[in-house]
């Protein structure tokens, strides 16, 4: 028999007239400074009802962590193709920040794939995305990100948090402290990544920190080498029915507590041993592609969960099905100082096929309209070459968006005719996640938490929601 | 906060403002209203104010000719009706700023206006002060207080909590550790007034206190093992954690703690424990990243130092006046860079890691000496010229000069490449072209060999880089006999070598080319030798250094040894003589002696431990940064001082430094040090702080539930020398904390966050106690004091997302894995993930108070990380040894060693229940019994029947992972 079967009512309802009372709320809050709100199995979410009509149900997050490079994947530059080889003018570059080429002579790189208009739309980028070309009437292109931290570790603290200061929390954690998640045996916060193409730099656990929110609005690393999720698999010598009579001994001891010191959290520990115990099955299930059809393995071109970007596709679909809110990929291979050329396409031929069968997989099962994906990375590439390579670039690069009530096939805003600037309808960080937020029916404005006695929100005081793109 | 505000603003109205005859107070009722609602527009910050109107201040809140507050009317008042106004227009706060006054709200400031808008400072900045103690039984005033504000509210404190439970609780609070069964067994029959008093007295004085009250202080400095950004590198500094035990242990006043640690480095003849607690300066987190910044990580670091510096010791959020003036508080951005450049003058790289130092004791500096003393008797003979070392160097000469001219003919370079692959693994790993078949003159693939005489020797040269290739470069040598060649060589990034196609050298590094990074000795034959080099790029520069060694010899040897004899100087003779006696095979068993010495005595250097510690240079020229932005130099230099609305340091011309900033924290005047303080160390014995949250005294803080107590609290701590120990002792002697946590109906309805005290609260363990209990109970934990940080156990690959370098977490073993949780290696990026899921901080900031959360990951952890189920076998290991015979008798014996009191029969049975039903299923399948029970690396005790023990030790598990056993109450 299990356990939360027997105690539910009684382990919530049966204190007291009104439910889970106020003595029940205090001390299954978890936080210092007050974030009230029962501690039960199910995170329902402070933001309820919605502030506007939410459009995604979900966001599946794809990060090109190292700094995919705009000008060899969706922002067009023909003037840049005429000027590779000549010195960068002076007036783009002067005071501005620098990374690797600090005191170099800068001149400009041209281009190093050509662009091709893809679909109805016309929704331009180069060739080293064939797959993904045949998504493009889906997506919503943005020529016109830019950024304020020129180093990888800040600048994916700011894309992640919305700050550089270390300790806030990451818009998952926003996510799922403002929306739950449609999981009870799952993770509502999920983070998978994958290697390959470039030098793989680092990522830091804080990225999907919950910063100064409790521990469980954090995101859930899965590894693909040995247990998916850490300490999820059981001893060697215990079966799953000799951890189950454990779990079943320490429900009946706590319930057996419980009676005698009538403490609330004694009630939320039971629920969260009964998800432990399930994620133990869960998890393997999740990770298991036995049930995708050889149809659905071809399309991302995957066999099994095996680590790889492609394999993570997969699993962000199913991850999806199952009611997690917010899952994060990231694949770390686009930091590209050399050898862009090569570095691009080899790095793109690792996560071309696997996104644009993502996109078609949610689409042809109908869940594209309610999970937006978005596609980012933490910065973008200099137009000025690194020997044959580019350097970092925070002033002006790309992403897109797709599903979720995003306006299909259009490409918004535009850099100068360098690539160097934002300069047409240009984006902020605060803005994507202003949009993102709006789109899951939040007001970014309105979501906020109290943390030394201030009001922070993700977007910090700033962000507009990106009207135009929204469907 | 709007939507998660809701238990907050419930408990706000019960304490503070409950009952509507009190007068209204300023400070307890309406600076934190204004604050909140009207700063944002109408406060500090002048870039953004609205209307030219202050309400932070008191004679802007009244000035001009018709004041928005009029004193004794709220109608005449316009504060008044805008904020009760009707038209969206005038209505203040305005929607667009998301917040509002209720109702009630509104009232209360139509009230205080009403009863003449009294002002008054905000309330932690005014010194604290001893209020008369007020009547009571109790002689502990923390009873007095506590009971006259329960009393106020028609209620009565709990009863004192049990004994069991008491000692618990004092020993989890006090030592972080359980009491034996022993132990509590001997305070529950002591019936001596002194019993509890007894127990607190030795609990202080365990060796033990300190590390349990460093598992806090540390998460307060935000103390590490790692750098924090991008590659999150190893640093030194496990010798501060030692201070910080050490001072707690021998409770240091808290006044010397702060100083020692701040400016510790600038006392005069400052003792090496206080160079080591200077290491707190260096606490921060820092870079090493290529292509970092050098003057935005600097400002950076100001900032962090600034933020952190003012949250640890002034719980004060001074970190947000960096880009503007404070928005609640009278923080400027003067202010915050003007508290910058008191620590100006610490030197460390901007990019880069910062130095560490040999933490040096008088020991250690004797048999330094001692090596010294015998390696300098050794040396003197090797510079003693003998007559009969001088006959050896001339027929070993001689023998030289005939050498040379057979010696080795190096022909120029050939080159192929870059050929490039996937990764660097894979690059490294590929034969672009086969060792022993190399052809100049043919392709290998659309590459040709080149001829590149321009490559001479000694020299770097460097590749045109492109990430994971490889390049080939090939030479042919010619000997007239059999001969070695050494050859010193330096590469960007690996190399190999293939002589005559067999491969000689072979090293897989990533590193920038120096000179003689590898010696490789070429074993050429009589004739030409083919050499084939491949040097691979992972990313960045590429290149190498090639210089081989003709002679075997230095080159101003070969220099010397080219001049005719008669031709040498003096100088050039005393240089080959030194050079001979360096190889002279009669002095070899004398060099050898040196050899192996100087070795012992590196490796004897090499274990002092080492740390990070303040070092002072000029001071850096700090500037107020227009915005926080450092592109911007435009901004006027600042000099060291304290927020002026606080005061300032009075010290003439000269300029104010570290000292004088601990100085002014500590100073008995300063009003926030004080509270910062006791408030802190009340929330680790009652579960939350007078005042909340622990990190902000400003004006957006609460106004403490009870702030007398806080300030007679903070009083005391000043007036007894900032004696920790006393006030702890004061705290825990309470009838206050002695109360059970066991909660009334009435409780529950009117005070279900505790915040008067009618009780104890109860709350889970923390992170590291979590840890210590189960070793402690299983009777592995290390009891050791101090030392280096320990790695134990952590899944496989958790930290396979750091880089520059890719490091694997190196288990430990022995002892070293049994340690107690403070010890743990604290990784920033990747802290070991049982401490995670029980909330412990990655320490990037300062945090004053980890949430507490109830989630699934710590019940993984408990039933599934090997470090408890290996616990819960040694402690199944005494169950059987020492717990009696029967199943019943021994889980008795066991569940009074994990929770000091006897199970009921129905929590007996459950126990039963699953020792009967294992022990049959492991008899059935012994191999799953000795896996399970083999978890670990402790040696299983001798002997022992696998089986049984398999049975106890799910028993084990059971009592490990139960919610009282994690529960302070």
């Amino acid at each position: 028999m299990f356990w939360h079967q027997q105690l539910g009512r009684r382990g919530f309802l049966g204190r007291g007239a009104q439910g889970v009372g106020a003595y029940a709320l205090a001390s299954m809050m978890d936080a210092p400074s007050g974030f009230a709100g029962p501690n039960v199995e199910r995170w329902p979410g402070v933001i309820r009802p919605t502030h506007v009509e939410p459009k995604a149900k979900r966001v599946i997050f794809l990060v090109m962590a190292g700094g995919a490079s705009h000008l060899e994947t969706f922002d067009h530059k023909p003037k840049l193709m005429e000027m590779g080889g000549k010195p960068m003018p002076e007036s783009f570059t002067k005071g501005q920040p620098i990374a690797q080429l600090q005191g170099a002579k800068l001149t400009c790189l041209a281009p190093q794939h050509p662009f091709k208009q893809y679909g109805q739309s016309g929704n331009e980028m180069t060739e080293i995305f064939p797959h993904l070309g045949a998504m493009a009437d889906e997506m919503c292109i943005i020529r016109s990100l830019k950024t304020e931290a020129i180093n990888h570790d800040p600048a994916h603290t700011f894309m992640n948090t919305g700050t550089t200061i270390s300790g806030r929390p990451s818009m998952g954690s926003w996510l799922l402290y403002g929306l739950g998640a449609d999981t009870d045996n799952l993770p509502g916060f999920v983070v998978l990544t994958s290697v390959g193409g470039g030098q793989n730099q680092p990522i830091a656990s804080r990225q999907w920190h919950s910063g100064f929110l409790p521990s469980r609005f954090q995101g859930v690393h899965f590894h693909s080498k040995g247990d998916p999720v850490l300490y999820v698999n059981n001893s060697p010598g215990v079966t799953a029915e000799r951890q189950r009579d454990v779990v079943n001994a320490v429900q009946q001891l706590n319930q057996l507590r419980d009676d005698v010191v009538d403490d609330p959290e004694i009630a939320t520990r039971i629920a969260q041993y009964e998800m432990a115990f399930r994620m133990q099955s869960s998890v393997p299930s999740l990770m298991d592609f036995a049930d995708e059809t050889p149809a659905t393995l071809d399309l991302y071109g995957t066999q099994g969960a095996d680590g790889t970007f492609a394999a993570n596709c997969l699993l962000a679909r199913r991850l999806a099905e199952r009611g997690t809110r917010f899952i994060q990929l990231y694949h770390r291979g686009w930091d590209h100082h050399g050898s862009i050329k090569d570095a691009a396409a080899g790095t793109a031929k690792l996560v071309d096929q696997g996104v644009a069968g993502l996109l078609k997989d949610l689409k042809q099962r109908d869940m594209l309209k309610d999970t937006l994906v978005v596609w980012a990375c933490e910065f973008g590439r200099t137009p000025m070459a690194q020997g044959n390579g580019r350097d970092h670039h925070i002033k002006g690069f790309s992403m897109w968006m797709a599903g979720g009530g995003v306006k299909p096939g259009m490409t918004y805003g535009a850099t100068d005719e360098l690539g160097y600037n934002a300069a047409e309808n240009v984006v902020t960080v605060h803005d994507m996640h202003a949009t993102m937020l709006h789109l899951l029916g939040i007001d970014h404005e309105r979501f906020t938490i109290r943390f030394q006695g201030r009001d922070f929100r993700l977007t910090d005081v700033h962000g507009n929601v990106i009207r135009p793109i929204l469907a | 906060m709007k939507t998660s505000c809701f238990g907050f603003g419930l408990l706000f109205v019960l304490v503070t403002h409950s009952f509507a005859d009190d007068p209204v107070d300023f400070n307890r009722d309406i600076r934190t209203l204004l604050s909140d609602r009207c700063f944002a527009c109408h406060g500090p910050d002048e870039n953004v104010r609205k209307a030219e109107l202050r309400l932070d201040l008191e004679n802007e809140a009244f000035a001009g000719e018709a004041p928005i507050i009029v004193r004794g009317d709220a109608a005449a008042s316009e504060l008044y009706q805008r904020i009760t106004s009707d038209d969206p227009e005038l209505r203040m706060p305005p929607l667009s700023s998301n917040k509002s006054l209720s109702q009630e709200e509104q009232e209360l400031l139509g009230r205080w206006i009403d009863e003449g808008a009294k002002w008054s400072t905000h309330w932690a900045y005014i010194k604290p002060k001893k209020e008369a103690l007020p009547a009571g039984e109790s002689d502990n005033p923390v009873d007095r207080f506590v009971r006259t504000q329960l009393q106020s509210k028609g209620l009565v404190a709990s009863a004192e909590a049990d004994r069991v439970t008491l000692i618990r609780r004092l020993y989890f609070d006090l030592i972080g550790l359980p009491p034996t069964p022993e132990q509590v067994a001997a305070f529950v029959k002591d019936s001596s007034p002194q019993a509890y008093d007894t127990v607190v007295e030795s609990l202080l004085q365990s060796q033990y206190f300190g590390e349990r009250l460093a598992i806090y202080w540390l998460d307060v400095v935000r103390f590490a093992d790692s750098n924090g950004y991008h590659s999150d590198e190893a640093r030194q500094i496990a010798p501060y954690r030692d201070y910080v035990i050490d001072a707690f242990n021998t409770n240091m006043p808290y006044d010397r703690f702060v100083i020692e640690q701040l400016a510790g480095d600038l006392l005069p003849d400052a003792t090496l424990r206080q160079h080591v607690a200077s290491g707190f300066n260096m606490l921060l987190q820092t870079t090493s990243e290529g292509g970092a910044q050098a003057k935005e990580y600097e400002a950076k670091y100001a900032a962090d130092r600034v933020r952190n510096t003012a949250q640890i010791f002034l719980g004060s959020t001074l970190g947000c006046a960096e880009c503007h003036n404070h928005k609640f508080d009278p923080f400027t951005q003067k202010d915050f860079y003007s508290f910058a450049a008191f620590f100006a003058d610490i030197q460390q790289p901007a990019v880069g890691n910062p130095a560490t130092f040999p933490v040096m004791t008088d020991d250690h500096q004797q048999a330094i000496s001692g090596f010294d003393e015998r390696l300098s008797g050794l040396r003197k003979v090797t510079e003693t010229t003998t007559p009969e070392l001088e006959a050896a160097q001339i027929v070993w000469a001689a023998a030289l000069q005939e050498k040379a001219s057979s010696s080795a003919k190096l022909e120029a370079w050939y080159t192929i490449g870059p050929f490039r692959g996937e990764s660097f693994d894979a690059v490294h790993a590929t034969s672009f072209l086969d060792p022993t078949k190399v052809d100049l003159n043919a392709s290998v693939g659309d590459l040709d060999w080149k001829k590149a005489d321009h490559y001479v020797d000694g020299v770097l040269h460097n590749l045109d880089p492109v990430v994971n290739s490889a390049r080939y470069f090939v030479r042919t040598i010619h000997v007239s006999e059999n001969a070695e060649l050494p050859v010193a060589l330096g590469s960007d990034d690996s190399v190999t070598l293939w002589l005559n196609g067999q491969q000689v050298h072979d090293n897989k590094v990533s590193r920038g080319a120096q000179p003689n990074q590898d010696q490789v000795k070429l074993a050429l034959k009589a004739g030409p030798n083919q050499l084939l080099m491949r040097i691979c790029n992972g990313g960045g520069a590429h290149g190498f250094i090639f210089t081989p060694n003709v002679l075997g010899l230095p080159e101003n040897v070969t220099d010397i040894l080219r001049i005719a004899v008669e031709e040498r100087d003096e100088q050039q003779k005393e240089q080959l003589a030194v050079y001979y006696r360096s190889i002279a095979p009669a002095l070899q068993p004398v060099r050898d002696e040196l050899v192996k010495l100087a070795a012992e005595k590196q490796t004897y250097v090499d274990a002092i431990p080492k740390t990070m510690m303040t070092k002072v240079g000029d001071p850096r020229v700090i500037r107020l940064l227009k915005r926080g932005n450092w592109l911007d130099d435009s901004g006027p230099v600042m000099l060291p001082a304290i927020p002026e609305f606080l005061g300032n340091l009075d010290l003439g011309d000269r300029r104010g430094n570290r000292l004088d900033l601990a100085h002014w924290i500590v100073d008995p005047e300063n009003p926030l040090t004080a509270r910062t303080l006791v408030n802190r160390l009340w929330k680790l014995y009652f579960g939350h702080g007078l005042a909340t949250p622990l990190d902000d005294f400003g004006r957006q803080g609460t106004l403490p539930t009870h702030p007398e107590l806080l300030d007679w609290l903070a009083v005391e701590l000043i007036e007894s020398g900032w004696d920790l120990k006393h006030t702890i002792r004061l705290l825990v002697t309470s009838q206050t904390y002695r109360q059970t946590s066991l909660i009334s109906e009435r409780l529950k309805e009117v005070d279900p966050y505790n915040k008067l005290y009618a009780r104890q609260t109860r709350f889970r363990l923390d992170a590291e106690i979590v840890r210590d209990n189960a070793l402690a109970l299983s009777g592995i934990l290390v009891h050791r004091l101090g030392g280096r940080s320990v790695y134990p156990y952590q899944p496989a690959g958790y930290w396979s997302h750091m880089n520059f370098p890719t490091r694997t977490w190196p288990t430990d073993n022995g002892d070293n894995l049994y340690r107690r949780g403070v010890y743990t290696w604290w990784q920033r990026m990747f802290l070991h993930p049982a401490m995670v899921a029980f909330d412990a901080p990655s320490r990037e900031e300062c945090t004053v108070e980890r949430p507490r959360s109830n989630i699934p990951q710590q019940a993984l952890v408990l039933l599934n990380d090997p470090t408890y189920v290996e616990a819960a076998r040694v402690f199944a290991e005494r169950i059987m040894n020492e717990g009696g015979k029967s199943p019943a008798e021994r889980i008795e014996w066991a569940w009074r060693q994990v929770l000091s009191r006897a199970p009921t029969a129905e929590e007996l049975q459950v126990l039963v229940g699953v020792f009967e039903k294992h022990l049959a299923e492991y008899e059935a399948d012994v191999a799953a019994a000795k896996a399970f029970v083999s978890v670990g690396n402790r040696p299983l005790a001798e002997s022992i029947n696998l089986v049984e023990l398999a049975g106890w030790t799910s028993v084990a598990r059971v009592l490990f992972n139960l919610h009282e056993t994690i529960t302070r109450s």
